[in-house]
């Protein structure tokens, strides 16, 4: 973690996308990875003009292919699932490499790989090239509700000191000679989950006298929003047009 | 009469029945620099607490220029007393340094360019405007220590409650802050095991063991007393001169 850099996900560039308007990139996403969602498994010509676009989206960001293949790795317990299904679902089948798998078990895999590594993708992007309070000012100017806000706020803030509570527990642990290699040693596992869960519930308290000390009355104070130029709502426009479009023939065309 | 603390006859208990403070009485006067000293369990912290509300005494009274802390003057009290908490990533909650010194004078209704002043004015006084875009998680202790000053200046608070300020800092972090904290005005009670830091900032200091003050001295005279400081789990570094260590003292 390098300074300056806000998150793990982050990627410090100076790019047209990294310079667009948060609330614009979290429209721009979400109107992307709906469209993905909605498009049929059958329109496989779709997904790959999604696969083009966001390729080209992250030549732009000046994102390398590599960082973003490393991070789509997070997608791959859900996916590994899906290697199954032509296994297990029924109908009728075919043969791959002489084994017998369902076809609509087959349809069923690519449909979840293809849409877990484009939507994927997508918020990848988007957190690569938008700082996280960015991305929290936008949710606020698109009139997510406050309370949404702050939660999401907390969590990211203190999400890092809570990974690190943890491993400094798991450090003592291990000094003092735990290895939790077999079932039986579960336990401290367990227990240290509870000490973990008190030692968030005590920081909670201490981080709501403070809020409290500079005179928090229940309800976070909102900066005032600013607005955003109108060649940033073309190019969202367009690419929500785009993805959308495309979602609507191959509905339209299956 | 801004700044001026009155604590009398304060008395607390934790809910699971501990006793904590004991009959607590202290007289502050505006613009003083007091030390509070002691061992660990003290009540140190719990004494800062009550001065702006966040536990209230179950006996005994306290008043800030004048306003008692009371539920009905919490909102002026939090105003006039900033509380510089000890574990910083208490006090910074927000995503960035800028929102959280933002924090307080929004909650006090200032908007726009008054807050921008605030918030500017505020960083300034910690030299603080290299770090005020990032998240308080990359800070390193001495920076981290200034944003959290910061986010109670810019409450223009006439009262300064710190709670062991220079703990977990470098020597030189340490140096700055004693010098930034040396330049502020208002009222400053400062909690610290830190003998040196007491004998540079604060002229008087104060002791509390067994949740009560157990002495009130000048803090010149309180470093000659090598049993009072032993009574109460106090010393000195190691080598410390106060000859030659503060020559303008
Ligand atoms: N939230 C709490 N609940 C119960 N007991 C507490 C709590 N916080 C502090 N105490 C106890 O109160 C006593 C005084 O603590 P504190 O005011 O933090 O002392 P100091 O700051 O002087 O080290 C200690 O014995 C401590 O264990
Ligand atoms: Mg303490």
């Amino acid at each position: 973690m390098g300074a300056g850099h806000s998150h793990a996900l982050y990627v410090h560039e100076h790019s047209v996308v990294h310079r667009m308007a948060p609330q614009a990139k979290l429209v721009a996403a979400l109107g992307m990875v709906v469209s993905i969602a909605i498009t049929p498994r059958e329109a496989v010509w779709a997904f790959g003009f999604y696969a083009a676009v966001i390729a080209g989206l992250t030549g732009v960001s000046r994102i390398r292919p590599g960082f973003l293949a490393v991070r789509l790795l997070a997608v791959a317990p859900f996916v590994l699932f899906a290697l199954f299904i032509p296994f297990i679902a029924t109908g009728e089948t075919t043969e791959v490499l002489g084994i017998t798998v369902s076809v609509d078990g087959l349809w069923g895999t690519w449909n979840i790989l293809a849409k877990a590594l484009l939507g994927a993708s997508v918020s990848i992007l988007l957190t690569a090239t938008t700082e996280i309070p960015d991305i929290i000012r936008g949710l606020s100017i698109l009139r997510v509700p406050a309370l949404f806000i702050s939660i999401t706020t907390f969590m990211i803030r203190y999400l890092e000191l809570i990974a690190d509570e943890l491993g400094r527990m798991r450090v003592a642990m291990t000094a003092r000679g735990y290895d939790p290699r077999w079932i039986s040693q579960a336990r401290p596992i367990a227990s240290s989950a509870g000490a973990l869960f008190v030692r968030s519930y005590e920081r909670g308290e201490r981080v709501h006298a403070a809020m409290l000390a500079r005179g928090f009355t229940g309800e976070m104070p909102m900066p005032s929003t600013e607005a955003i130029d109108r060649s940033q709502c073309a190019g969202v426009l367009m690419l929500v047009v785009l993805f959308a479009g495309t979602a609507i023939v191959a509905l339209v065309a299956t | 009469m801004s700044g001026v603390i009155d604590i009398r006859g304060v008395e607390y208990s934790y809910p699971d029945g501990r006793k904590v403070l004991n009959g607590v009485d202290l007289a502050i006067a505006a613009g003083e620099r007091v030390a509070i000293l002691g061992p660990n369990g003290g009540g140190k912290t719990t004494l800062a607490l009550h001065l702006n509300g966040i536990l209230q005494p179950h006996a005994g009274t306290i008043t800030v220029s004048g306003v008692p802390v009371a539920e009905e003057h919490y909102r002026e009290v939090r105003r006039m007393v900033g509380l510089v908490f000890q574990d910083t990533n208490d006090q910074l909650f927000m995503p960035t340094v800028r929102e959280d010194v933002a924090f307080g004078p929004m909650n006090l209704g200032l908007t726009d360019e008054a807050l921008d002043q605030r918030v500017d004015a505020a960083l300034e006084v910690v030299s603080g405007a290299e770090f005020a875009d990032r998240p308080p998680h990359h800070l390193s202790g001495g920076e981290r220590r200034r944003a959290a000053l910061a986010t109670v200046l810019s409450m223009e608070p006439e009262v300064l409650v710190l709670d062991e300020p220079t703990s977990g800092l470098d020597l030189a972090a340490r140096r700055e802050l004693i010098l930034t904290l040396a330049d502020l005005p208002m009222t400053q009670l400062v909690i610290t095991h830190d003998l040196p830091l007491a004998l540079e900032l604060c002229p008087r200091s104060v002791i509390m063991n067994g949740g009560r003050l157990v002495a009130d001295v000048t803090t010149g005279d309180l470093l000659e007393d090598l049993d009072l400081l032993a009574e109460n789990r106090l010393e000195l570094p190691y080598g410390f001169d106060r000859s030659t260590d503060h020559p303008g003292l």
